[in-house]
Protein backbone atom coordinates (compact mmCIF):
# COMPACT_ATOMS: atom_id res chain seq x y z
CA UNK A 1 0.00 0.00 0.00
CA UNK A 2 0.84 3.76 -0.47
CA UNK A 3 2.34 5.23 2.63
CA UNK A 4 0.62 8.56 3.90
CA UNK A 5 3.72 10.70 3.16
CA UNK A 6 2.98 9.91 -1.26
CA UNK A 7 -0.59 11.88 -0.19
CA UNK A 8 -0.78 15.32 0.57
CA UNK A 9 -3.02 17.45 2.25
CA UNK A 10 -5.93 17.43 -1.05
CA UNK A 11 -5.45 13.27 -0.85
CA UNK A 12 -4.07 14.35 -4.18
CA UNK A 13 -0.54 12.70 -4.95
CA UNK A 14 2.68 15.00 -4.04
CA UNK A 15 4.87 15.49 -6.91
CA UNK A 16 8.19 14.80 -6.40
CA UNK A 17 10.07 17.56 -5.08
CA UNK A 18 12.34 19.78 -7.49
CA UNK A 19 13.71 22.80 -5.53
CA UNK A 20 16.23 23.37 -8.21
CA UNK A 21 20.01 22.72 -8.78
CA UNK A 22 21.78 22.44 -5.11
CA UNK A 23 25.24 22.56 -4.69
CA UNK A 24 26.55 19.95 -2.66
CA UNK A 25 29.89 20.93 -0.60
CA UNK A 26 32.64 18.66 0.19
CA UNK A 27 31.85 18.88 4.34
CA UNK A 28 35.28 17.40 6.01
CA UNK A 29 33.01 16.24 8.75
CA UNK A 30 30.68 13.17 9.78
CA UNK A 31 28.85 12.22 12.54
CA UNK A 32 29.44 8.78 13.89
CA UNK A 33 27.34 9.01 16.66
CA UNK A 34 27.56 7.62 20.03
CA UNK A 35 27.26 8.62 23.68
CA UNK A 36 30.13 9.42 26.33
CA UNK A 37 29.03 9.59 30.39
CA UNK A 38 31.30 10.27 33.23
CA UNK A 39 30.90 10.41 37.39
CA UNK A 40 32.80 11.30 39.75
CA UNK A 41 33.12 9.75 43.11
CA UNK A 42 34.24 10.40 46.40
CA UNK A 43 37.51 8.04 45.76
CA UNK A 44 36.47 6.73 42.02
CA UNK A 45 35.41 8.18 38.71
CA UNK A 46 33.20 5.46 35.93
CA UNK A 47 33.71 6.69 31.83
CA UNK A 48 31.38 4.90 29.76
CA UNK A 49 30.40 4.95 26.23
CA UNK A 50 28.10 2.43 24.13
CA UNK A 51 29.97 0.99 21.58
CA UNK A 52 28.00 1.82 18.12
CA UNK A 53 29.79 3.17 15.13
CA UNK A 54 27.05 4.57 12.64
CA UNK A 55 26.81 7.01 9.65
CA UNK A 56 23.77 8.19 8.22
CA UNK A 57 20.97 5.32 8.21
CA UNK A 58 24.17 2.19 8.59
CA UNK A 59 25.89 1.12 11.07
CA UNK A 60 29.65 1.20 10.55
CA UNK A 61 30.51 -1.00 13.48
CA UNK A 62 28.89 -2.49 16.91
CA UNK A 63 31.98 -2.94 18.73
CA UNK A 64 34.10 0.41 18.70
CA UNK A 65 33.86 1.49 22.34
CA UNK A 66 35.22 5.05 22.95
CA UNK A 67 36.63 5.22 26.20
CA UNK A 68 40.53 5.47 25.40
CA UNK A 69 43.28 4.64 28.47
CA UNK A 70 45.66 7.57 28.68
CA UNK A 71 47.29 6.37 32.68
CA UNK A 72 46.47 4.61 35.10
CA UNK A 73 44.22 7.09 36.52
CA UNK A 74 43.07 8.59 33.52
CA UNK A 75 40.66 7.61 30.89
CA UNK A 76 39.05 9.59 27.96
CA UNK A 77 35.52 9.65 26.23
CA UNK A 78 35.12 10.85 22.82
CA UNK A 79 32.40 11.58 20.68
CA UNK A 80 31.62 13.30 17.76
CA UNK A 81 33.18 12.49 14.33
CA UNK A 82 35.50 9.11 14.69
CA UNK A 83 38.75 10.33 12.46
CA UNK A 84 38.90 13.32 14.65
CA UNK A 85 38.82 10.99 17.84
CA UNK A 86 41.26 8.29 16.65
CA UNK A 87 43.74 11.84 15.48
CA UNK A 88 43.31 13.38 18.76
CA UNK A 89 43.62 10.22 20.72
CA UNK A 90 46.95 9.84 19.60
CA UNK A 91 48.29 13.65 19.70
CA UNK A 92 47.17 13.13 23.83
CA UNK A 93 49.14 9.96 23.88
CA UNK A 94 52.02 11.44 22.20
CA UNK A 95 52.62 14.47 24.61
CA UNK A 96 51.65 12.21 26.81
CA UNK A 97 55.22 9.92 26.36
CA UNK A 98 56.91 13.19 25.40
CA UNK A 99 55.94 15.13 29.03
CA UNK A 100 56.75 11.66 30.57
CA UNK A 101 60.31 11.75 29.26
CA UNK A 102 61.20 15.54 30.15
CA UNK A 103 59.44 15.43 33.38
CA UNK A 104 60.04 12.16 34.34
CA UNK A 105 56.68 11.75 35.30
CA UNK A 106 52.95 11.03 34.65
CA UNK A 107 50.89 14.07 33.52
CA UNK A 108 48.06 14.38 36.15
CA UNK A 109 44.22 14.66 35.24
CA UNK A 110 44.19 18.02 35.75
CA UNK A 111 47.21 18.80 33.37
CA UNK A 112 45.98 16.36 30.92
CA UNK A 113 42.68 18.57 30.53
CA UNK A 114 44.58 21.82 30.66
CA UNK A 115 46.94 20.52 27.95
CA UNK A 116 43.39 19.61 26.05
CA UNK A 117 42.34 22.41 25.98
CA UNK A 118 45.05 23.91 24.27
CA UNK A 119 44.85 21.62 21.69
CA UNK A 120 41.20 21.59 20.89
CA UNK A 121 41.78 25.63 20.80
CA UNK A 122 44.71 25.17 18.48
CA UNK A 123 42.36 24.28 15.93
CA UNK A 124 40.10 26.98 16.64
CA UNK A 125 39.29 27.86 12.70
CA UNK A 126 39.10 24.46 11.53
CA UNK A 127 38.10 22.45 14.76
CA UNK A 128 37.97 18.79 16.13
CA UNK A 129 34.31 17.48 15.86
CA UNK A 130 34.61 15.62 19.11
CA UNK A 131 32.93 15.91 22.36
CA UNK A 132 35.30 14.91 24.79
CA UNK A 133 35.19 13.89 28.60
CA UNK A 134 37.40 13.13 30.62
CA UNK A 135 37.71 10.81 33.96
CA UNK A 136 40.23 10.39 36.77
CA UNK A 137 41.50 11.06 39.91
CA UNK A 138 43.10 13.93 40.60
CA UNK A 139 46.42 14.25 43.17
CA UNK A 140 44.56 13.52 46.44
CA UNK A 141 42.96 10.58 45.04
CA UNK A 142 39.31 12.17 44.58
CA UNK A 143 37.38 11.19 41.17
CA UNK A 144 37.22 14.15 38.97
CA UNK A 145 35.68 14.71 35.34
CA UNK A 146 36.42 17.38 33.08
CA UNK A 147 33.84 18.21 29.95
CA UNK A 148 35.02 19.69 27.17
CA UNK A 149 33.30 21.30 24.11
CA UNK A 150 34.61 20.92 20.37
CA UNK A 151 37.08 23.86 20.86
CA UNK A 152 38.62 23.46 24.19
CA UNK A 153 36.35 25.01 26.83
CA UNK A 154 36.44 23.32 29.93
CA UNK A 155 35.54 22.49 33.12
CA UNK A 156 35.57 20.26 36.39
CA UNK A 157 32.50 18.63 37.28
CA UNK A 158 30.65 15.96 39.32
CA UNK A 159 29.18 14.32 36.49
CA UNK A 160 28.55 15.10 32.75
CA UNK A 161 27.19 12.97 29.63
CA UNK A 162 28.58 14.53 26.09
CA UNK A 163 27.49 13.17 22.51
CA UNK A 164 24.31 11.76 20.37
CA UNK A 165 22.12 10.99 24.16
CA UNK A 166 23.63 13.50 25.80
CA UNK A 167 20.13 16.13 26.23
CA UNK A 168 18.52 13.36 27.25
CA UNK A 169 21.08 11.68 29.51
CA UNK A 170 22.20 14.87 30.90
CA UNK A 171 18.76 15.90 32.84
CA UNK A 172 18.59 12.58 34.43
CA UNK A 173 21.55 12.44 35.76
CA UNK A 174 21.00 16.28 37.24
CA UNK A 175 18.39 14.78 38.86
CA UNK A 176 19.71 11.41 40.12
CA UNK A 177 23.34 12.58 40.73
CA UNK A 178 23.03 16.23 41.66
CA UNK A 179 19.51 15.88 43.04
CA UNK A 180 18.36 19.12 41.37
CA UNK A 181 14.33 19.65 41.54
CA UNK A 182 14.13 17.23 44.02
CA UNK A 183 12.02 18.52 47.42
CA UNK A 184 13.24 17.16 50.56
CA UNK A 185 15.48 14.33 49.96
CA UNK A 186 18.59 13.49 51.83
CA UNK A 187 21.68 13.93 49.66
CA UNK A 188 23.45 10.66 49.54
CA UNK A 189 26.68 10.36 48.44
CA UNK A 190 26.99 8.26 45.48
CA UNK A 191 28.61 4.76 46.37
CA UNK A 192 30.59 2.83 43.71
CA UNK A 193 28.13 0.02 42.88
CA UNK A 194 25.25 2.07 42.62
CA UNK A 195 26.75 4.60 40.46
CA UNK A 196 27.87 1.57 38.82
CA UNK A 197 24.35 0.63 38.23
CA UNK A 198 23.04 4.26 37.67
CA UNK A 199 25.09 4.03 34.64
CA UNK A 200 24.06 1.11 33.19
CA UNK A 201 20.25 2.09 33.99
CA UNK A 202 20.75 5.58 32.13
CA UNK A 203 22.49 3.80 29.38
CA UNK A 204 19.72 1.18 28.69
CA UNK A 205 17.27 4.15 28.80
CA UNK A 206 19.67 6.18 26.03
CA UNK A 207 19.68 3.27 23.49
CA UNK A 208 15.57 2.72 23.98
CA UNK A 209 15.19 6.79 22.73
CA UNK A 210 18.31 7.70 20.73
CA UNK A 211 18.71 5.57 17.42
CA UNK A 212 23.08 6.40 17.21
CA UNK A 213 23.35 4.72 21.15
CA UNK A 214 23.19 1.14 21.28
CA UNK A 215 24.70 -2.50 20.67
CA UNK A 216 27.13 -2.45 23.50
CA UNK A 217 27.91 -0.66 26.67
CA UNK A 218 31.30 -0.51 27.83
CA UNK A 219 32.04 0.64 31.54
CA UNK A 220 35.74 1.67 32.85
CA UNK A 221 35.43 1.90 36.58
CA UNK A 222 38.98 4.05 37.82
CA UNK A 223 39.92 3.50 41.09
CA UNK A 224 43.69 3.72 42.92
CA UNK A 225 44.05 0.06 42.44
CA UNK A 226 43.81 0.65 38.96
CA UNK A 227 41.20 0.29 35.80
CA UNK A 228 38.38 -2.23 35.76
CA UNK A 229 36.45 -2.53 32.34
CA UNK A 230 33.29 -4.19 32.07
CA UNK A 231 31.01 -4.87 28.90
CA UNK A 232 27.01 -4.87 29.15
CA UNK A 233 25.64 -5.53 26.28
CA UNK A 234 22.25 -3.14 25.00
CA UNK A 235 19.61 -3.18 22.41
CA UNK A 236 20.96 -4.20 18.96
CA UNK A 237 18.13 -2.56 17.14
CA UNK B 1 62.51 40.72 4.86
CA UNK B 2 61.95 43.64 6.76
CA UNK B 3 58.20 44.24 6.16
CA UNK B 4 57.73 39.86 6.54
CA UNK B 5 58.94 40.00 9.87
CA UNK B 6 56.91 43.01 11.53
CA UNK B 7 53.70 41.44 9.49
CA UNK B 8 54.49 38.05 11.50
CA UNK B 9 53.99 36.55 7.58
CA UNK B 10 57.04 34.07 8.06
CA UNK B 11 55.25 32.25 11.28
CA UNK B 12 52.10 31.68 9.44
CA UNK B 13 51.19 28.07 7.68
CA UNK B 14 49.88 30.46 4.69
CA UNK B 15 53.58 31.03 4.00
CA UNK B 16 55.01 27.68 2.77
CA UNK B 17 51.85 27.46 0.74
CA UNK B 18 53.26 30.10 -1.76
CA UNK B 19 56.39 30.76 -1.16
CA UNK B 20 59.11 27.79 -1.83
CA UNK B 21 60.97 26.90 1.50
CA UNK B 22 63.46 24.60 1.73
CA UNK B 23 62.06 20.86 3.04
CA UNK B 24 63.61 21.08 6.51
CA UNK B 25 62.01 24.43 7.61
CA UNK B 26 58.57 23.81 5.95
CA UNK B 27 58.28 20.35 8.09
CA UNK B 28 59.16 22.55 10.99
CA UNK B 29 57.00 25.56 10.38
CA UNK B 30 53.40 22.87 9.88
CA UNK B 31 52.92 22.28 13.76
CA UNK B 32 49.11 21.50 13.19
CA UNK B 33 49.10 18.72 15.23
CA UNK B 34 50.81 21.45 18.43
CA UNK B 35 53.79 18.51 18.74
CA UNK B 36 55.81 21.71 19.91
CA UNK B 37 58.21 21.09 17.32
CA UNK B 38 58.92 24.99 17.27
CA UNK B 39 60.18 24.59 20.32
CA UNK B 40 58.92 26.49 23.57
CA UNK B 41 56.60 29.26 22.59
CA UNK B 42 58.21 32.72 23.47
CA UNK B 43 56.17 36.11 23.63
CA UNK B 44 58.73 38.50 22.95
CA UNK B 45 57.33 41.20 21.47
CA UNK B 46 53.94 42.29 23.30
CA UNK B 47 51.48 41.68 20.15
CA UNK B 48 53.33 37.75 19.13
CA UNK B 49 50.26 35.51 20.33
CA UNK B 50 51.99 32.91 22.72
CA UNK B 51 49.65 30.22 21.07
CA UNK B 52 50.02 28.35 17.66
CA UNK B 53 47.13 28.44 15.35
CA UNK B 54 46.47 25.76 12.51
CA UNK B 55 45.09 27.65 9.54
CA UNK B 56 42.98 25.58 6.98
CA UNK B 57 44.47 26.48 3.52
CA UNK B 58 42.17 27.94 1.39
CA UNK B 59 40.45 25.27 -0.92
CA UNK B 60 40.47 27.91 -4.08
CA UNK B 61 43.56 28.68 -4.81
CA UNK B 62 42.80 31.73 -8.06
CA UNK B 63 40.18 33.56 -5.72
CA UNK B 64 43.16 34.21 -3.44
CA UNK B 65 45.39 35.19 -5.88
CA UNK B 66 42.85 37.94 -6.78
CA UNK B 67 42.41 39.41 -3.63
CA UNK B 68 44.07 42.57 -2.55
CA UNK B 69 47.24 42.54 -1.07
CA UNK B 70 46.88 43.45 2.47
CA UNK B 71 44.71 40.71 3.22
CA UNK B 72 47.78 38.53 2.29
CA UNK B 73 49.65 39.50 5.49
CA UNK B 74 46.69 39.30 7.48
CA UNK B 75 47.73 35.42 7.91
CA UNK B 76 43.89 34.71 8.84
CA UNK B 77 42.00 33.61 5.63
CA UNK B 78 38.19 33.80 6.26
CA UNK B 79 37.05 30.49 7.45
CA UNK B 80 36.31 27.75 4.90
CA UNK B 81 35.29 25.06 6.51
CA UNK B 82 31.41 25.31 8.59
CA UNK B 83 30.98 24.25 11.72
CA UNK B 84 28.42 21.34 12.64
CA UNK B 85 27.75 21.74 15.79
CA UNK B 86 26.83 25.39 17.75
CA UNK B 87 29.35 27.02 20.00
CA UNK B 88 28.34 28.23 23.51
CA UNK B 89 27.06 32.38 23.35
CA UNK B 90 24.57 34.62 25.73
CA UNK B 91 25.45 35.49 28.94
CA UNK B 92 24.22 38.95 31.13
CA UNK B 93 27.37 40.27 32.76
CA UNK B 94 27.65 43.96 34.30
CA UNK B 95 30.40 46.30 36.15
CA UNK B 96 29.91 48.96 37.62
CA UNK B 97 32.17 51.57 39.05
CA UNK B 98 30.88 53.32 42.71
CA UNK B 99 32.29 55.28 45.88
CA UNK B 100 33.58 51.72 47.44
CA UNK B 101 35.32 50.38 44.32
CA UNK B 102 33.99 48.14 41.95
CA UNK B 103 31.45 45.63 41.13
CA UNK B 104 31.02 42.57 38.59
CA UNK B 105 28.34 40.51 38.28
CA UNK B 106 27.20 37.95 35.84
CA UNK B 107 25.28 34.82 35.40
CA UNK B 108 26.16 31.27 35.25
CA UNK B 109 24.63 29.84 32.16
CA UNK B 110 26.41 28.68 29.15
CA UNK B 111 24.14 27.64 25.99
CA UNK B 112 24.58 26.57 22.69
CA UNK B 113 22.56 26.64 20.61
CA UNK B 114 19.04 25.66 22.28
CA UNK B 115 20.77 23.14 24.85
CA UNK B 116 22.12 24.92 28.24
CA UNK B 117 25.62 23.21 27.76
CA UNK B 118 26.48 24.15 31.29
CA UNK B 119 24.80 25.40 34.25
CA UNK B 120 27.56 26.57 36.37
CA UNK B 121 30.09 28.13 34.66
CA UNK B 122 32.30 30.75 35.90
CA UNK B 123 32.40 33.94 34.45
CA UNK B 124 34.43 36.19 36.17
CA UNK B 125 37.40 35.52 37.27
CA UNK B 126 40.34 36.90 38.42
CA UNK B 127 43.47 37.73 36.35
CA UNK B 128 45.60 38.97 39.82
CA UNK B 129 44.44 39.90 42.89
CA UNK B 130 43.65 43.06 41.95
CA UNK B 131 41.98 42.90 38.44
CA UNK B 132 39.32 40.77 37.67
CA UNK B 133 37.70 40.03 34.10
CA UNK B 134 34.02 39.18 33.24
CA UNK B 135 33.63 37.57 29.57
CA UNK B 136 31.10 37.21 27.41
CA UNK B 137 30.72 36.01 24.14
CA UNK B 138 32.17 32.24 23.20
CA UNK B 139 32.76 30.22 25.96
CA UNK B 140 35.77 28.35 24.37
CA UNK B 141 37.26 32.07 22.97
CA UNK B 142 36.62 33.86 26.43
CA UNK B 143 38.52 31.04 28.51
CA UNK B 144 41.27 30.47 26.44
CA UNK B 145 42.16 33.99 25.98
CA UNK B 146 41.47 34.55 29.60
CA UNK B 147 44.46 32.50 30.20
CA UNK B 148 46.39 33.49 27.56
CA UNK B 149 46.09 37.15 29.46
CA UNK B 150 46.58 35.49 32.90
CA UNK B 151 50.56 34.20 31.37
CA UNK B 152 51.08 37.56 29.93
CA UNK B 153 50.38 39.69 32.46
CA UNK B 154 52.32 37.54 34.97
CA UNK B 155 55.37 37.16 32.44
CA UNK B 156 55.04 41.23 32.63
CA UNK B 157 55.48 41.14 36.26
CA UNK B 158 58.01 38.76 36.51
CA UNK B 159 60.05 40.95 33.82
CA UNK B 160 59.46 44.36 35.04
CA UNK B 161 59.18 43.50 38.75
CA UNK B 162 55.74 45.98 38.94
CA UNK B 163 51.88 45.21 38.17
CA UNK B 164 50.99 46.33 34.45
CA UNK B 165 48.22 48.74 34.81
CA UNK B 166 44.57 48.09 33.60
CA UNK B 167 44.55 50.61 30.36
CA UNK B 168 47.49 48.82 29.88
CA UNK B 169 46.35 45.49 30.53
CA UNK B 170 43.23 46.27 28.10
CA UNK B 171 45.59 47.50 25.46
CA UNK B 172 47.46 44.46 25.53
CA UNK B 173 44.70 42.30 25.01
CA UNK B 174 43.44 44.08 22.12
CA UNK B 175 46.40 44.19 20.56
CA UNK B 176 46.57 40.46 20.66
CA UNK B 177 42.85 40.49 19.40
CA UNK B 178 43.76 42.19 16.60
CA UNK B 179 45.37 39.54 14.15
CA UNK B 180 41.66 37.80 14.58
CA UNK B 181 39.77 40.71 13.72
CA UNK B 182 37.20 39.58 11.12
CA UNK B 183 37.21 35.80 11.97
CA UNK B 184 34.92 34.48 13.82
CA UNK B 185 36.50 34.71 17.23
CA UNK B 186 33.85 36.30 19.75
CA UNK B 187 35.28 37.59 22.83
CA UNK B 188 33.93 40.63 24.72
CA UNK B 189 35.55 41.17 28.25
CA UNK B 190 35.36 43.54 30.84
CA UNK B 191 38.14 44.73 32.93
CA UNK B 192 37.40 46.04 36.61
CA UNK B 193 40.20 46.64 38.56
CA UNK B 194 41.50 48.34 41.89
CA UNK B 195 42.00 51.64 40.83
CA UNK B 196 38.17 52.11 40.22
CA UNK B 197 38.36 51.74 36.54
CA UNK B 198 36.57 49.78 34.12
CA UNK B 199 37.36 48.81 30.47
CA UNK B 200 35.39 46.68 27.76
CA UNK B 201 37.46 45.36 25.36
CA UNK B 202 36.23 43.32 22.33
CA UNK B 203 37.19 41.31 19.50
CA UNK B 204 36.12 43.43 16.85
CA UNK B 205 38.71 46.21 17.97
CA UNK B 206 36.85 48.22 20.77
CA UNK B 207 38.55 49.25 23.57
CA UNK B 208 36.34 51.56 26.03
CA UNK B 209 37.02 53.39 29.05
CA UNK B 210 33.48 54.00 31.21
CA UNK B 211 31.48 53.79 33.99
CA UNK B 212 28.82 51.41 33.72
CA UNK B 213 29.54 48.53 31.36
CA UNK B 214 26.62 45.36 30.61
CA UNK B 215 27.28 42.55 28.05
CA UNK B 216 25.62 40.04 26.47
CA UNK B 217 22.05 39.01 25.56
CA UNK B 218 20.44 40.03 29.07
CA UNK B 219 22.37 43.48 29.03
CA UNK B 220 19.65 45.65 28.13
CA UNK B 221 17.24 44.23 30.77
CA UNK B 222 20.46 44.50 33.03
CA UNK B 223 21.19 48.47 31.64
CA UNK B 224 17.29 49.09 32.61
CA UNK B 225 17.73 48.12 36.68
CA UNK B 226 21.13 49.73 36.75
CA UNK B 227 20.07 53.12 35.18
CA UNK B 228 17.56 53.78 37.71
CA UNK B 229 19.15 53.38 40.64
CA UNK B 230 22.87 53.77 39.92
CA UNK B 231 24.66 56.76 41.90
CA UNK B 232 28.18 57.24 43.03
CA UNK B 233 27.37 57.33 46.55
CA UNK B 234 25.95 54.06 46.87
CA UNK B 235 26.60 52.03 49.69
CA UNK B 236 28.26 48.84 49.30
CA UNK B 237 25.35 46.95 50.02
CA UNK B 238 23.04 48.55 48.15
CA UNK B 239 25.50 48.38 45.21
CA UNK B 240 25.81 44.41 45.94
CA UNK B 241 21.83 44.24 45.95
CA UNK B 242 21.62 46.51 42.39
CA UNK B 243 23.91 44.23 40.95
CA UNK B 244 22.60 41.21 42.06
CA UNK B 245 18.64 42.66 41.06
CA UNK B 246 20.39 43.68 37.51
CA UNK B 247 21.50 40.03 37.61
CA UNK B 248 18.21 38.31 38.53
CA UNK B 249 15.50 40.38 35.96
CA UNK B 250 17.97 39.69 32.78
CA UNK B 251 17.85 36.61 33.61
CA UNK B 252 14.07 36.28 33.99
CA UNK B 253 13.53 37.65 30.58
CA UNK B 254 16.63 36.72 28.96
CA UNK B 255 16.50 32.79 28.06
CA UNK B 256 19.69 32.38 27.15
CA UNK B 257 20.71 33.77 31.39
CA UNK B 258 19.93 32.07 34.36
CA UNK B 259 20.58 29.78 36.87
CA UNK B 260 22.97 32.08 39.29
CA UNK B 261 25.01 34.72 40.15
CA UNK B 262 28.03 35.42 40.94
CA UNK B 263 29.73 38.93 42.34
CA UNK B 264 32.78 40.19 42.66
CA UNK B 265 33.42 43.14 44.77
CA UNK B 266 37.08 45.17 43.94
CA UNK B 267 38.82 47.70 46.30
CA UNK B 268 42.10 48.39 46.49
CA UNK B 269 42.66 45.74 49.01
CA UNK B 270 41.71 43.17 46.30
CA UNK B 271 38.54 41.36 44.73
CA UNK B 272 36.57 39.42 47.05
CA UNK B 273 33.89 36.97 45.97
CA UNK B 274 30.56 36.32 47.31
CA UNK B 275 29.14 33.11 47.52
CA UNK B 276 27.60 31.59 44.16
CA UNK B 277 23.51 32.58 45.07
CA UNK B 278 21.01 30.29 43.14
CA UNK B 279 17.85 32.51 41.53
CA UNK B 280 15.39 29.88 41.63
CA UNK B 281 14.64 30.70 44.88
CA UNK B 282 14.97 33.90 44.39
CA UNK B 283 11.95 34.38 41.67
CA UNK B 284 9.49 32.52 44.51
CA UNK B 285 10.18 35.03 46.89
CA UNK B 286 10.33 37.79 45.04
CA UNK B 287 6.64 36.88 43.98
CA UNK B 288 5.76 36.41 47.72
CA UNK B 289 7.21 39.76 48.64
CA UNK B 290 5.17 41.44 45.85
CA UNK B 291 2.19 39.68 47.18
CA UNK B 292 1.39 38.22 43.22
CA UNK B 293 1.70 34.56 44.67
Amino acid sequence: MFSVQTFGDTGKMKDYHYTGPVEHRFSPYAFNGGTVLAVAGEDFAIVASDTRLSEGYSIHSRDSPKCYKLTDTTVIGCSGFHGDCLTLTKIIDARLKMYKHSNNKTMTSGAIAAMLSTILYGRRFFPYYVYNIIGGLDEEGKGAVYSFDPVGSYQRDTYKAGGSASAMLQPLLDNQIGFKNMEGVQHVPLTQDKAVQLVKDVFISAAERDVYTGDALRVCIITKEGIDEQTVALRKD
Amino acid sequence: MALEDICNLRNSCLHQNWLPASPATSFLMTDCYNLGLKGPKKSQRNNEVPLQFFIPPLLNSTSFLNRSPSSYFQGNPPVTVRRPFPLSHGTTTLGFVFQGGVIAAADTRASAGGLVACPEVEKINPIHSHLVVTSSGSGADCMLWERILTREIRLYQLRHKRCLSISGTAKLLSFMLHPFKGTDVCVALTLCGWDKELIYVCSDGARLQGNIFSVGSGSPYAYGVLDRELSWSLSNEEAISLAREAVFRATHRDAYSGNNVDLFHITAQGWHQRKRENLKEEYYRDMKKRGLF
